[in-house]
């Protein structure tokens, strides 16, 4: 029998995605031809691929901005669209953020629990203080507008932001591009407790092969369009697949 | 153009259901107000003089000279209340606020604060479009109001001040009076509110349409404001006709 069973809103833990056939094309342009995929519940998985190859429209999927071409994207078993994705609680931390520039760092942090009433004024205010200090923001950033801040913080905020839905799934885009190496690492550290942590189910879409590496349970390539390669950070150093070591050997060093 | 008009009725369609709820958006209804009022206050305030002044001087030089001098107000009066303050004061809004909708929401779409919005289920829609165009709906009318004041002081002015015309304030403003009737300037506020509404449905419309990331902001914003005022116009010309049984 297929139930049809809401997503569970108070389960704890993390959410299962299955991706199935996914195609999807604009125009002419056919920018992903087919991808399969399970991602575990709880699982921290990192897409990694060069920039173009698709990763964020991969990602959009996932959390149902948009509709494929062909094929489908299960998570807990139902698809995502605006109407159903209520149900489940899921999270993206855009690639520039998100945030809305005409309100302040925690009005941005409480927007979704004050836009649905979930908790009395105080209480957010209580909840959003704690997020950005869990984000290790200072205090006095609270006040100030998104484009007073450095590209860091701003991730930063959005974390925070996406951290107060109590997400089952958090999809992060590119989330230590524009940051210097170190604020990286700070980010890519925050992701890995936060999974740890919240036992979220985490998608991390990146070209930073050190990000990918660093923090992934598992670790798909994504290149013209198909997932060429899947495994632990480990099976993929050891993978000997062209287009992968090509671009796991990228660098600056003279031929 | 024509193939946006669906999608923008749809716009509509969807703020309007959303009215119950603008309560709720009160603050944010008040801040674009303030906004509206704040960018377009002094602009109408010359604009509806000077439309005034002029309908005055032109109108004036002939009536006078064909000894019909007591009747520039009742002109004045009527051209600016039915035609001119409405026509004049959205294609105002729509060049002044129209712009700055579209270039605020297509930088919220590039910017992806709109899928952010949309990934925290907040509706797009009742959080962003809703105020504004409760805003604008307000706000035109009320211009129109106060253009329809400044522009009868100035045909006023004008047509005592200008030696050629002379006629004195109190005779133009008894004939003001006469002929412009409580329904000739619900004429004009209708029409207005219309201009209103289909303004703020084009500017969001193209606002939340912007593709191209920030460089598509540019195009939305020309968009938004060309086709408020082709919109305006042609509107104008239905309206107009559509009341015009009323008017006798
Ligand atoms: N809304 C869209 N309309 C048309 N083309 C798009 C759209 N979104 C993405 N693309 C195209 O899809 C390809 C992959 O984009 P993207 O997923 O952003 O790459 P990346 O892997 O760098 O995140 C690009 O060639 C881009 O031009
Ligand atoms: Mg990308």
């Amino acid at each position: 029998m297929n139930d049809p069973e809401p997503i569970q809103s108070q389960a704890t833990g993390g959410l299962p995605i299955s991706v199935r056939g996914l195609h999807m094309s604009f125009g002419a342009q056919e920018v992903l031809r087919g991808i399969d995929l399970e991602i575990k519940a709880g699982e921290l998985f990192v897409l990694m691929g060069p920039s173009g190859s698709g990763k964020s429209v991969f990602l959009r999927q996932l959390i149902g901005l948009e509709q494929p071409t062909t094929g489908e994207v299960l998570v807990d078993g139902q698809s995502v669209t605006d109407e159903t994705r209520h149900r489940a609680r899921m999270a993206m931390v855009f690639q520039s953020g998100g945030l809305l520039n005409s309100l302040t760092v925690a009005e941005n942090v409480g927007l979704y629990l004050r836009e649905h009433r979930l908790r009395p004024p105080s209480e957010i205010a209580r909840i959003v203080s704690e997020k950005l200090r869990l984000v290790q923001l200072p205090d006095d950033t609270s006040e100030k507008y998104p484009p007073e801040l450095s590209g860091g913080m701003r991730k930063r905020v959005a974390i925070a932001r996406a951290l107060t839905m109590d997400p089952q799934l958090v999809l992060f885009d590119e989330p230590t591009s524009e940051l210097d190496p170190l604020v990286a690492l700070t980010v890519g550290r925050e992701i890995l407790r936060l999974n740890r942590q919240t036992q979220a189910t985490t998608v991390v879409v990146t070209h930073d092969r050190d990000l990918a590496f660093g923090i992934a349970h598992r670790v798909a390539f994504l290149a013209e369009g198909r997932i060429q390669a899947l495994g632990t950070p480990t099976e993929m150093r050891a993978n000997p697949l062209p287009l992968l070591q090509q671009f796991l050997a990228a660098d600056f060093t003279p031929q | 153009m024509f193939r946006d008009l669906g999608q923008m009725l749809l716009l509509l369609g969807n703020t309007v259901r959303g009215i119950p709820q603008a309560f709720r958006r009160r603050r944010a209804v008040g801040e674009q107000l303030y906004e509206i009022g704040n960018a377009s206050l002094f602009m109408a305030c010359m604009l509806s003089f000077f439309i005034g002044g002029v309908l005055a001087l032109q109108g004036g030089a002939v009536l006078v000279h064909r000894g019909l001098g007591s009747q520039v107000g009742g002109l004045v009066g009527l051209s600016m209340c039915k035609e001119l303050a409405p026509v004049m004061m959205a294609i105002l809004i729509a060049g002044r606020i129209g712009s700055a909708m579209a270039a605020e929401l297509g930088s919220m779409q590039a910017y992806q604060e709109v899928d952010a919005l949309r990934t925290m289920n907040i509706h797009p829609i009742r959080y962003l479009v809703l105020p504004r165009l409760i805003a604008i709906a307000i706000a035109l009318p009320a211009l129109v109001i106060f253009s329809n004041i400044v522009g009868w002081l100035g045909g006023a002015f004008i047509a005592s001040f200008n030696p050629d015309i002379a006629v004195p304030y109190a005779t133009f403003m008894a004939s003001l009076k006469d002929m412009v009737r409580m329904r000739d300037i619900l004429h004009g506020l209708l029409k207005s509110f219309v201009f209103a509404i289909a303004i703020g449905t084009i500017s969001c419309h193209h606002g939340l349409q912007t593709r191209g990331g920030p460089r598509g902001v540019g195009r939305s914003v020309t968009k938004a404001v060309t086709n408020s005022i082709v919109l305006v116009l042609l509107l104008d010309y239905i309206l107009t006709r559509i009341l015009l049984p009323f008017d006798a």
